[in-house]
């Protein structure tokens, strides 16, 4: 069991007489970056929410670091990250504030704190911005500031929620980077996205239609089954069957 | 290892509050409206609003002057009530005078007045009842001071065959409003702000997404609600003790109140506030949402039911049945029995025993909602 950072068997999420979630079957592997991609409305946030333990599942099985999602999520809250899509900061802190905020949230040490802190700051170069309220940067920044919150206490699987809406394909690029980087490190990432050009960048991806997924594999897979030159045109090909539509 | 985990819980705690309380501090409008409110609230009904009516303007028709009308008019315009606005020669004057708003009420003397029997002497009284309560409040300050001056007329008979009647202001001996208003500004204060504050302080966290990370991380969704209330509750308490102050400092309030009593009473209101506070915020997704319901859902109530500016005797029994239900009301009646009445506990078990429960209920509501959102 232990050796999929993350697991769905079956996994069904309904909500009243409408089925979010419909059966579900994935296995990602420890390290490996994950994209989960569908249309708006069928039912990757519900999905996410089930693996982070924020919701619980109707039927069906989730595991996240080989704990069950239904039983231990307290357990699972202490091996994963978050980033919601709302990039997820306190606009009234400074960079470092957040930042110290966060760790000591994850139940980091003093000692770790610090050092942590200072890292992050080091790392993504804001030696100058790091007084500053995060309110006043740009969207770009906030959103690198919010990664690196999401993994101030190494956990084995981060997940990102629309990590990079609203900024242009060069910060995107940085953006990557630094999820290539925590991947390199043994970090499980499990990103949805919008953007189809990202999705080449998961080392597997899945594709949701109306809360069931209609294709998984590696990007050259995906396009070998479909006979397609992109995960685009993957995408096109499923979501023109979808008969639900966005929320 | 149980106690480094205590250790930690308690820094975690800590954290929270001190972010808690830079995001207000940083945030000018929420720290205007949490430290400004009070002050302006206790500035405007303490001074500038006032049910007592000083000063009223009033204009004489007196065809006949003579010394007993100088000196009832005299009489009139020496009182904090009243100030003299001149002479009218008829009745058709008055109306004129009234229209421009220059006087309330006049004064009109019978002919020939001083020369009467004590029996005939007549004054009639003419108000300006546009402002009905105004008027009634305008002529009973002088049928008083008349009938006073009456009194020590040469050969006044004895009023109505020898009944004085002696009327006694308890609690409140100089009929003074301004410092009867505190416990009610208090309650509208304390209403407001606890609960907007807290269900705006939430809804923005589940705006920003911050609420979300919280919820994710290994802090106890509990823990992660109580943080979020301490912050609010420490300032309420502070405006608290703002309103205080002044109300001893500037009002002019009679000490004599236990004012540790006050306090305590105070503090089960505050989280009276938080937990509906709290209810709110569980319920609506934006801030506006949020300040909109505690204005109009909560402050509306507050105003109308509490008994602070609309007596509840006087309702109609549909409402007297609904002003129970609302947590102001009782509140209400424990700050002005305490603070006015000077009571002590003993008086006021009963509507800190509801107050409680209502608090108890509320909690408990907000909790399951809460845990419900999980």
């Amino acid at each position: 069991m232990a050796e999929w950072a993350i697991e769905a068997v079956n996994l069904t999420r309904r909500f009243g007489a409408f089925t979010a979630v419909n059966a579900i079957n994935l296995q990602v592997a420890q390290g490996e970056i994950f994209g989960f991609l569908g249309a708006n409305g069928a039912g990757k946030t519900t999905a996410m929410r089930i693996f982070c333990g924020l919701l619980e599942p109707t039927s069906g099985k989730a595991t996240v670091a080989g704990f069950d999602a239904m039983t231990q999520s307290e357990k699972i809250k202490q091996q994963i990250g978050y980033m919601s899509q709302k990039f997820s900061l306190y606009g009234k802190l400074t960079v470092r504030q957040n930042i110290r905020f966060f760790a000591g949230i994850y139940g980091l040490s003093r000692a770790q704190v610090k050092s942590k802190t200072a890292e992050i700051v080091e790392r993504l170069g804001l030696a100058d911005a790091a007084d500053k309220l995060v309110d006043d940067l740009p969207l770009g920044w906030k959103q690198r500031i919010s990664f690196a919150v999401a993994t101030v206490h190494q956990p084995k699987v981060v997940f990102l929620d629309e990590p990079t809406g609203g900024v242009d394909p060069m910060v995107r690029r940085q953006f990557w980077d630094m999820i290539f980087e925590a991947a390199a490190q043994g970090m499980t990432v499990f990103v949805t996205t919008h953007y189809m050009d990202e999705a080449e960048y998961c080392d597997r991806v899945s594709i949701m239609v109306d809360g069931s997924i209609a294709a998984i594999g590696t990007p050259a897979e995906l396009y070998a089954q479909h006979n397609a030159s992109s995960i685009e045109d993957v995408f096109v090909a499923l979501a023109r069957k979808a008969t639900r539509h966005g929320d | 290892m149980a106690t480094e985990r205590k250790l930690r819980g308690v820094a975690i705690f800590w954290a929270f509050i001190v972010k808690e309380f830079k995001h207000v501090v940083r945030d000018r409008k929420s720290l205007t409206i949490l430290l400004g409110l009070p002050v302006v609230m206790m500035t405007l009904f303490g001074f500038a609003l006032s049910n007592e009516v000083k000063d009223t303007r009033f204009v004489v028709v007196d065809l006949t002057p003579d010394a007993a009308t100088l000196a009832l008019t005299d009489r009139l315009d020496q009182s904090m009530y009243f100030s003299f606005a001149g002479q009218v020669r008829n009745e058709a004057e008055i109306e004129q005078v009234f229209r421009r708003g220059e006087a309330r009420l006049a004064v009109v003397f019978g002919a020939q007045f001083d020369r009467g029997n004590a029996g005939q002497r007549q004054v009639r009284l003419v108000a300006d009842a546009s402002d009905a309560n105004t008027a009634n409040i305008v002529t009973n300050y002088a049928t008083a001071i008349i009938a006073q001056f009456q009194s020590e007329l040469p050969g006044a008979l004895p009023t109505s065959a020898g009944i004085t009647v002696e009327t006694r202001m308890l609690y409140n001996p100089q009929l003074k409003s301004s410092y009867m208003f505190v416990p009610g500004v208090m309650t509208l204060i304390l209403m407001l702000l606890g609960a907007m504050m807290t269900s705006v302080s939430i809804v923005r966290e589940k705006e920003r997404g911050t609420m979300e990370v919280l919820l994710v991380s290994p802090m106890n969704p509990l823990m992660v609600i109580i943080s979020k209330a301490v912050p609010y509750m420490v300032l309420c308490f502070v405006d608290v003790l703002i309103i205080l102050a002044l109300s001893y400092g500037v009002l002019d309030m009679p000490g004599g109140a236990n004012i540790p009593l006050l306090l305590a009473e105070c503090l089960l209101f505050i989280v009276t506030t938080l937990a509906l506070g709290l209810v709110i915020s569980n319920k609506v997704e934006t801030q506006q949402t949020a300040m909109f319901i505690s204005l109009v859902g909560l402050l509306m109530p507050a105003l109308v039911f509490s008994g602070f500016m609309f007596p509840i005797e006087n309702m109609p029994l549909p409402l007297k049945i609904i002003s129970n239900v609302v947590p102001t009301k009782w509140f209400y009646m424990i700050a002005s029995n305490v603070m006015i009445k000077g009571l002590g506990f003993a008086a006021v078990v009963k509507p800190t025993v509801i107050l409680a429960g209502m608090t108890l209920v509320l909690l408990l509501i907000s909790l399951k909602s809460f845990k419900q959102r999980l």
